[in-house]
């Protein structure tokens, strides 16, 4: 009974954990931009001659929202403005880039904030003056220790309010650092700093990492469908994806995958010995008692149910028992760790059948093998 | 003369042990009449223990035939050999042969199990009356493991007669036992015979054996002599004699 217990929670356990661990590291393999497009306006042909990348920004804020609308595998999307510009508070001055962009955008980036809070559709509609600063910004115009949440700062001498700072990101793959950047409304950037009409890029997320491809197609048809017949037909685009970051995840995940199927079979393994054992003991221990039962006019058929019945009660009772187990070990293990369960439906029934199957043949079989012995020969048997 | 209730004729068992063959048993003709109480004795390797497993069906002879209540044993099937023991035969072994970790009730109540012809409420009062026969109703509840050696045998002794068997096999039933207890062994066995039940019971002490009605003696697999006691011991009565 014990050995089915543990077997079958080991198998649950082991499963449940794996899969944590791998969604754990798919969430963070998310976290570096691997769902991110990026949709950046194309060279600008005109007989023949094409002009550098960008100088005709024909994306808008419209794309960006037809896009949500439109594409299923998209989560986000957001225009995009950047420029770049001298900060002010205090004294202290330093020149950054700032970003204009849907209170999404955060999301987008899998950004968290260290405090405050982010800014709202409200502040996009009405253009407030507001921002968000990344860390570097903050060490370099605030004294160490101040709370720049509540303070204000100048961007090209507008005065714009801190509602939130941004956790540090670090570098990018590029060396660039991310922290080096002020987040502020779309629409407070495009008409209060740029005064401009068409957004620099647009951003969007996929649903899921192995979703990029479909959200790459749905945008494009989006977009080449809003351009089709419109003067903006000559006007091209490009939609970037973090191809070498998803290359190595998707390796990543496949790997884990592996690494998951290999640590259920050695458990599986592993359950289904300690069950046969067990089994294959108690039936062993038993044949003096199917002797007697024997000699008192039990038939073969007699016996063999009978184990076979119990060996089916143990093994749905210690089966049952190792569920609750597994799941409670795994439990404890994700809150110790701080991982997501996942306890999936397959991992069960695999922990569970797999557990019954070996428990009913291992009592099945040498109940069938003892069942076979000459009443006497079980009756002598030490 | 009756209709015998046990008929051998030329029985012989040999078992192959490698390169030679044992002859347990050389051509045996033996009869037994409803109501006897034979015991069998020889010493060790001298067929008894052989003679025992054929007579319960547990073993088949090599050749020769075997009537049990009219019944030819060596054409039954493994099936029709467990009915047979089921509802004809009840064992009694020298090491008790109980289900541990089971109460003395359950134990009786086992055979019964096999027979579908008994309701589990008829199977239950039958056990309670069996171990009243042996004088054990009061621990019809007490796990076969917490009884004591006499207890336990009559535990087995009880667990052979709730199938109304129209014959009891003891194979050395006071081996294990000491010698007060076992003429309390005795004294049911006697009990039982004197309500009719046909006994055989194998032993090689000779008191035990002068308690029975008739004895056989085996020597290298054939039988030596086969002697009715005129006067018989009684164990009820020496049992009274030794309380005083």
């Amino acid at each position: 009974m014990l050995g089915i217990v543990i077997g079958v929670a080991a198998v649950i356990a082991m499963l449940a954990i794996g899969q944590g661990a791998q969604n754990m590291i798919n969430s963070q393999i998310a976290s570096l931009g691997t769902n991110l497009l990026m949709i950046f306006p194309g060279a600008f042909t005109s007989g023949g001659v094409r002009s550098e990348a960008g100088t005709a920004s024909r994306l808008s804020e419209d794309d960006a929202v037809a896009i949500k609308a439109q594409c299923s595998a998209v989560m986000y999307s957001t225009p995009m403005a950047r420029t770049s510009a001298q900060v002010k508070a205090g004294g202290q001055n330093w020149r950054t880039s700032i970003y204009g962009a849907y209170p999404n955008y955060i999301k987008v980036r899998d950004w968290d904030l260290e405090a405050g809070t982010c800014y709202t559709d409200a502040d996009e509609r009405g253009a407030t003056k507001v921002c968000l600063l990344g860390q570097t910004v903050i060490t370099n115009i605030f004294d160490a220790g101040a709370n720049p949440v509540g303070q204000i700062i100048r961007i090209k001498n507008l005065p714009f309010t801190v509602i939130g700072t941004l956790i540090s990101k670090g570098q990018n793959a590029g060396g660039q650092d991310q922290d080096d950047c002020i987040i502020a409304p779309y629409s407070t950037i495009q008409k209060k700093l740029l005064g401009a009409t068409y957004a620099g890029n647009l951003l969007a997320s996929a649903v899921s990492m192995d979703q990029v491809e479909e959200a790459r197609q749905e945008v494009n048809q989006v977009l080449k469908d809003r351009r089709k017949g419109s003067q903006g037909d000559g006007f091209d685009y490009t939609i970037r994806t973090q191809t070498d970051i998803s290359n190595a995840a998707n390796q990543t995940a496949q790997t884990l995958s592996i690494l998951l199927a290999s640590i259920a079979m050695v458990s599986l393994l592993v359950g289904g010995i300690g069950i046969m054992n067990i089994m294959l003991v108690s039936v062993t221990e038993r044949t003096r008692e199917i002797g007697i039962r024997m000699a008192v006019g039990a038939k073969g058929r007699d016996v063999l149910l009978q184990f076979l019945v119990e060996a089916l009660v143990l093994s749905f009772l210690g089966g049952i028992l190792g569920m609750i187990g597994g799941a409670g070990a795994s439990w404890v293990i994700s809150k110790s760790q701080g991982w997501p369960i996942s306890i999936s439906a397959f991992s069960l029934l695999l922990g569970f059948g797999f557990s019954a199957a070996t428990g009913i043949f291992f009592g099945w079989y040498p109940a069938r093998k003892a069942a076979s012995l000459n009443p006497i020969d079980a009756l002598r048997y030490e | 003369m009756p209709q015998p209730i046990i008929s051998l004729r030329n029985i012989s068992k040999s078992y192959v042990m490698g390169e030679t063959t044992v002859n347990a048993l050389r051509e045996v003709d033996l009869d037994i009449h409803k109501g006897d109480f034979v015991a069998i004795m020889g010493a060790s390797g001298s067929g008894k223990s052989t003679l025992m497993n054929i007579l319960g069906c547990l073993d088949v002879p090599t050749a020769g035939t075997y009537l049990l209540d009219g019944t030819e044993v060596q054409k039954l099937s493994r099936d029709e050999l467990a009915d047979l023991r089921n509802r004809k035969l009840g064992f009694v072994f020298q090491s008790f042969n109980l289900l541990s970790r089971t109460s003395a009730i359950e134990n009786v109540e086992l055979p019964m199990l096999y027979n579908r012809t008994i309701s589990s409420k008829e199977s239950h009062k039958r056990a309670l009356g069996a171990l009243e026969t042996v004088g054990l109703k009061e621990r019809a509840h007490h796990f076969s493991n917490q009884l004591s050696g006499g207890q336990q045998q009559r535990v087995a002794i009880a667990r052979s007669i709730v199938n109304e068997p129209v014959l009891i096999l003891a194979d050395e039933p006071t081996g294990n036992l000491d010698t007060h207890i076992s003429v309390e062994i005795m004294a049911v066995f006697q009990g039982l015979n004197n309500r009719g039940i046909t006994i055989i019971l194998v032993t090689h002490e000779q008191d035990i054996a002068q308690y029975a009605k008739r004895n056989v003696v085996f020597r290298d697999g054939k039988i030596l002599s086969d002697t009715l006691l005129s006067a018989t011991r009684n164990a009820a009565a020496e049992l009274s004699v030794a309380r005083g």
